[in-house]
């Protein structure tokens, strides 16, 4: 495989019968070794790691203007240092939206990792443009989500990322590039882009495109195709999910694929793992928005191929959109929270007790808040549907959270939790927390006000 | 008999909408989730958590059915109240959902 491999980056037409991708995180504070079984174990070629939520580059953004070489992933340094050793052996190359709100500092960042690790010669680019903060505030752009405008939220705006597409990163490949760290960028292009770049694809053929979206999307989550985010005892049993092995997708030019992980490797890779992935976050299975092309997963059929081995076949894609869309974080306000728990009998009459006194105790004492919740941990905190009369629980935890407009408004809820332990019924445990918000709201951009660069460094 | 004797589901978030995916074990069961389990019936049983519209989409291929759930989330999931402000938690709520018990029921896969 090495020599193969070497052939193909010397030769950008030669192309291989597949290439193997894997995904090394699904969400920035995924378990860091699993990666490092994928390279090591995975006979791969390209290793991403999709590191951003909605509101992951905001909170980034803010810790850039504490400290200007900050604001990229804080688990840079430590995922780069598990996998860089054995990747730069290996010939691997590592695509990854860790850069958040400062792609080129992350980028040093891995420079710097090298270096410590005696590791010379890696060709590092940072993908910007992302940011269009600038471009916004000089613009009437709707809200997706509500009524208004982005110039409506003022100075409360503290970040503003398109979402990209494999084309820089593409590009980058094409530069040679071991390591492309980008800032925002759609999922499944950290995905997408090494199969544009190995299989030659035309950025137009929408088809094509639509079947290495759905495989990227497969990808993106990482254990969540392979038994995380899916168990259920007795019905969905998994095995091992302590070592829980992290997906690789071999890929074909046709865009078609089989979805894997390494074997020895706890989890699944089953049609019912796949399924469950397949529909993750989807709305209107024939319009999966991307930067690139419209992705159409009505058509997709996957089958079984051997042990943790399943086919992606079909799928297709029309043309991209010409908007991109843009997450802007602002400053929403505070949170505050508080809890105490009740056991034994009697322990819900208590619990309900103790949320009457909370509600009181706001009202009386002025707290200003503009929502409040009121939960009974155990009863009815995340389901409050139809369901009948509750069997008393053996033991109930009270939750109030509140939204506020100042941070001291939001701890006095928190207070109002945790006086209970003198002045309300007989409880324990309380805690109590109060923060800023940062919230994510939605806006599109046109296309071509939105210019993504590359920047190079060696280490 | 509950949904989760015939399917199994998993929530995604995008903003203030949710999406449950429900897929049936036995993709023989597919077409009697579809008389069943109608957008109508989600709604009212997210009717303390969901404000918005329910769309149902229709995946056979794969013997599934794709629930958005629109104004779902508290906001959205980054200025949610919730405790699971991500709600990951309503697929299981979901799968409590009593339906019709299924004499043609076979076995769990």
């Amino acid at each position: 495989m090495t020599a193969t491999w070497a052939a193909a980056r010397s030769d950008g037409k030669v192309t291989m019968r597949t290439i193997r991708i894997g995904s090394g995180a699904g969400y920035a504070g995924d378990r860091i070794e699993p990666a490092l079984e994928l390279a090591e174990k995975g006979d791969i070629q390209y290793l991403g790691f999709e590191c951003l939520a909605e509101r992951t580059i905001a909170l980034a953004q803010q810790a850039r203007l504490a400290d200007p070489d900050g604001g990229y992933d804080p688990l840079l340094t430590a995922r780069m240092e598990m996998v860089l050793p054995t990747c730069v052996q290996r010939r691997i190359r590592i695509i990854t939206n860790m850069g958040a709100a400062n792609p080129v500092g992350a980028a040093a960042e891995v420079a710097r990792v090298a270096r410590r690790l005696g590791l010379h010669g890696l060709k590092i680019a940072a993908v910007s443009g992302d940011d269009v903060l600038q471009t916004l505030q000089g613009g009437d752009y709707s809200l997706m989500e509500r009524p208004g405008t982005v110039a409506g939220l003022g100075d409360r705006v503290v970040s503003a990322n398109a979402y990209l597409g494999v084309a820089p990163i593409v590009e980058a490949l094409r530069g040679g590039a071991d390591i492309v760290i980008t800032g925002r960028v759609a999922d499944p292009a950290l995905f997408l882009a090494p199969l544009v770049h190995e299989f030659g694809w035309d950025l137009a053929d929408w088809d094509t495109l639509g079947k290495g979206t759905i495989v990227g999307h497969l990808l993106e989550c990482a254990g969540q195709i392979t038994g995380g985010y899916f168990a259920d005892p007795g019905y969905k049993d998994v095995r091992d999910l302590a070592r829980l092995g992290f997906p690789l997708a071999e890929v074909a030019a046709d865009g078609s694929a089989i979805i894997t992980k390494v074997a020895g490797s706890g989890g699944e890779v089953s049609l019912r793992s796949c399924k469950e992935q397949l529909l993750y976050e989807l709305h209107d299975p024939t319009k999966y928005l991307q930067p690139d092309v419209v992705a159409d997963f009505s058509s997709v059929r996957l089958e079984p191929d051997g042990a943790d081995r399943v086919a992606v076949r079909g799928g297709t894609g029309t043309a991209r959109p010409d908007t991109l869309k843009v997450s802007v974080g602002y400053r929403d306000g505070y949170m505050g929270e508080g809890q105490i728990s009740y056991a034994g009998p009697g322990a819900l009459a208590r619990a309900r007790l103790a949320l009457d006194i909370v509600q009181e105790r706001l009202k009386l004492t002025g707290v200003r808040a503009d929502e409040l919740r009121f939960d009974l941990i155990g009863v009815d905190a995340l389901h409050r549907g139809p369901q009948g009369d509750v069997p008393e629980p053996p033991e109930v935890r009270i939750r109030v959270a509140g939204r506020t407009d100042t941070l001291a408004e939001a701890v006095r809820i928190g207070n109002e939790v945790e006086t209970l332990y003198t002045n309300g019924p007989a409880g324990g445990g309380a805690s109590k927390s109060a923060r800023e918000v940062v919230a994510v709201v939605s806006t599109l951009i046109p296309r071509t006000a939105v210019t993504p660069t590359v920047q190079y460094s060696v280490a | 008999m509950k949904l989760r004797e015939l399917a199994h589901a998993r929530t995604g978030d995008k903003g203030d909408t949710s999406n449950i995916s429900v897929i049936a074990y036995d993709p023989g069961d597919f077409a009697f989730l579809r008389e069943h389990l109608t957008a109508d019936r989600v709604q009212a049983h997210f009717a303390d958590i969901v404000r918005g519209a329910v769309d149902r989409y229709e995946l056979p291929g794969l013997g599934a059915l794709n629930f958005v759930m629109h104004s779902a989330l508290g906001g959205g999931v980054t200025r949610s109240l919730s405790l699971d402000a991500h709600g990951k938690s309503l697929s299981s709520c979901l799968l409590e959902m009593e339906i019709p018990d299924d004499q043609s029921v076979r076995s769990r896969a």
